[in-house]
């Protein structure tokens, strides 16, 4: 007797535990979308489709850090993927144990624990010097500062989680496939690139997409190379803003009721982005489930 | 009688310092079946995997010896090359879950970036399905993914994938372990017919059925060649004791 009530109590704690996770999602939700219906009273829809965004005028229009995150997050999803890929490869299919390995495996943990702050002032002191120069090259105005820098800051940001989950997936394509495709003649790259990949590619994408989540909400990084702009980026070497960074650039600075409001609609719209995309990612990877 | 496909002479395998075959010589007849039978752990799956090179894939193994595929050395040849002569079927049935039924069969020339034209690839498929005996069953269902097929029409597919490269020598492990009765009478009924066609090497650890399906019978123990002559004769008068105890079920 003394056991069943156990039991169920433990079931009654974990259900709870579930509900309350449940309730804190919906709870941050409401308090978002109330605290912003002062700024959708005052700028209704066209602060989706504004572009200036101007609190001494009180124009507040958000498309400008909808595209800046958008392009960032999407950009270092590009330049990581190759990175992450022939780590997941790297680590999946030829070097599964050993010392070089576990030393790779551990550098990747590492990383993904570095703050975002350290990594915010890496790419103030060394990349932005460096994109400076490729911009001089290219003949535009040499800020060093702006979306391809935030987008390679979050490309390095993002490798670990990518990679890690894609070792882990590629490390689990059973070993009787392997075998069948080597046993056809082929040769390991081959049996890599038409079995262990395709095998792998749901799992891949899972990763991806847990990385294009972090990169779509990072702050402080972002904040501290991009450039602060608010204005539409004209090419990949312009200064811009996300919505994060405006978010964190100008909550200690907002005064009146309607600015606040505008900033925390920016929240909604940011969190709205996160749910879409892994929504969309969710229902690709249901239809590459094999 | 014609000169044997393969021939495996003096060789032997082992793990670091575990030796898992010891000194065997062997020989297999064209278009006949040849059983490897004994108990787990006697290497017999081991000599399958080294006559396709498949062994050292693992890391501290090794082999001496040579084995003659028609007078060629394997283990002078580019493994890569030895594999593409020589077919492998695996114990559990492991059809490529990423391709559709049609790709799985050609999949041999697709993996080695093999190009060849659609008319042809379409005869390699039916042609292929028809020896393993599966084309009634998916003819009309070639092009979609073969999660849905049974066990044996697995193992099938999977006989499909490896004659569609025309090897010179179709290698099987233990094809039926993993299959239900009527499956694995269904596989052993093929690999009857194949025969006409197709040279057989066949490890299995049921005595019954390498009774039933070869022409010719190697007795494996402990690493050593125990015994190895026609079916018909080392079923019925063993020359070793170690056969005859085997048969009687003393041990295995």
């Amino acid at each position: 007797m003394i056991k069943v009530s156990f039991d169920s109590i433990f079931k009654t704690v974990l259900k709870a535990v579930g509900v309350l996770m449940l309730l804190l999602l919906a709870g941050i939700f409401v308090t978002l979308v109330i605290d912003s219906l002062p700024a959708m009273k005052a700028a209704g829809f066209a602060f989706f489709t504004g572009t200036t965004w101007d609190p001494v005028f009180k124009e507040y229009g958000s498309l400008v850090f909808l595209v800046g995150t958008l392009l960032t997050s999407f950009l270092a999803l590009a330049i990581s993927l190759p990175f992450s890929l022939a780590i997941a490869i790297f680590l999946g299919e030829y070097f599964r144990s050993g010392l070089v390995s576990s030393f790779l495996k551990s550098a990747i943990e590492l990383m993904a624990g570095i703050p975002s702050v350290i990594f915010g002032m890496w790419g103030l002191f060394v990349l932005v010097p460096l994109v400076r120069q490729v911009e001089m090259q290219f003949g535009v105005a040499p800020y060093g500062i702006g979306i391809l820098t935030a987008s390679l800051i979050l490309a390095v940001m993002i490798i670990p989680y990518s990679a890690s989950i894609s070792s882990d997936v590629v490390n689990l394509v059973p070993a009787d496939l392997k075998e069948a495709a080597l046993s056809l003649g082929a040769t390991r790259y081959e049996m890599i690139k038409k079995v262990v990949l395709p095998s792998a590619r749901s799992g891949i994408f899972a990763g991806v997409l847990l990385s294009l989540g972090r990169a779509i909400g990072e702050t402080m990084a972002v904040t501290m190379v991009i450039g602060n702009a608010n204005i539409l980026p004209t090419s990949i070497f312009s200064p811009a803003n996300t919505m994060a960074s405006i978010i964190a650039n100008e909550f200690a600075e907002a005064t009146d009721a309607v600015y606040i409001s505008c900033l925390i609609e920016v929240g909604l719209l940011l969190m709205m982005v996160t749910l879409v995309i892994s929504m969309i990612g969710r229902y690709i990877m249901h239809r590459m489930k094999i | 009688m014609e000169s044997p496909v393969l021939r495996v002479e003096n060789f032997s395998a082992h793990f670091g310092d575990n030796p898992v075959l010891k000194d065997i010589n062997l020989s297999v007849q064209h278009n006949r079946v040849t059983a490897l039978m004994g108990p787990s752990g006697c290497g017999k799956t081991t000599l399958i995997r080294c006559i396709n090179r498949m062994h050292e894939l693992i890391v501290d193994a090794g082999v001496e010896g040579s084995i003659y595929l028609h007078d060629e050395d394997l283990y002078k040849m580019n493994p890569i090359m030895v594999r593409k002569k020589i077919g492998m079927v695996f114990q559990r049935p492991n059809p490529f879950p990423t391709m559709s039924i049609y790709d799985n069969v050609v999949a041999g020339y697709n993996l080695n970036g093999i190009k060849i034209k659609r008319e042809e690839k379409d005869r390699i498929v039916e042609e292929s399905l028809r020896k393993a005996a599966l084309w009634e069953e998916v003819r009309d269902r070639l092009h979609r993914k073969g999660s849905f097929l049974s066990g044996g029409q697995q193992q099938r597919l999977c006989i499909a994938r490896a004659l569609a490269m025309n090897p010179d020598i179709l290698l099987m492990d233990e094809p039926t372990s993993a299959l239900d009765p009527k499956a694995t009478a269904h596989i052993e009924q093929l690999i009857s017919e194949l025969k006409n066609n197709v040279t057989i090497l066949l490890v299995t650890h049921n005595i019954a059925q390498a009774a039933r399906v070869s022409d010719f019978t190697a007795f494996l123990y402990l690493g050593d060649l125990v015994e190895f002559g026609t079916t018909e004769k080392l079923f019925t008068v063993p020359d070793d004791k170690r056969t005859e105890e085997y048969l009687s079920g003393k041990f295995g």
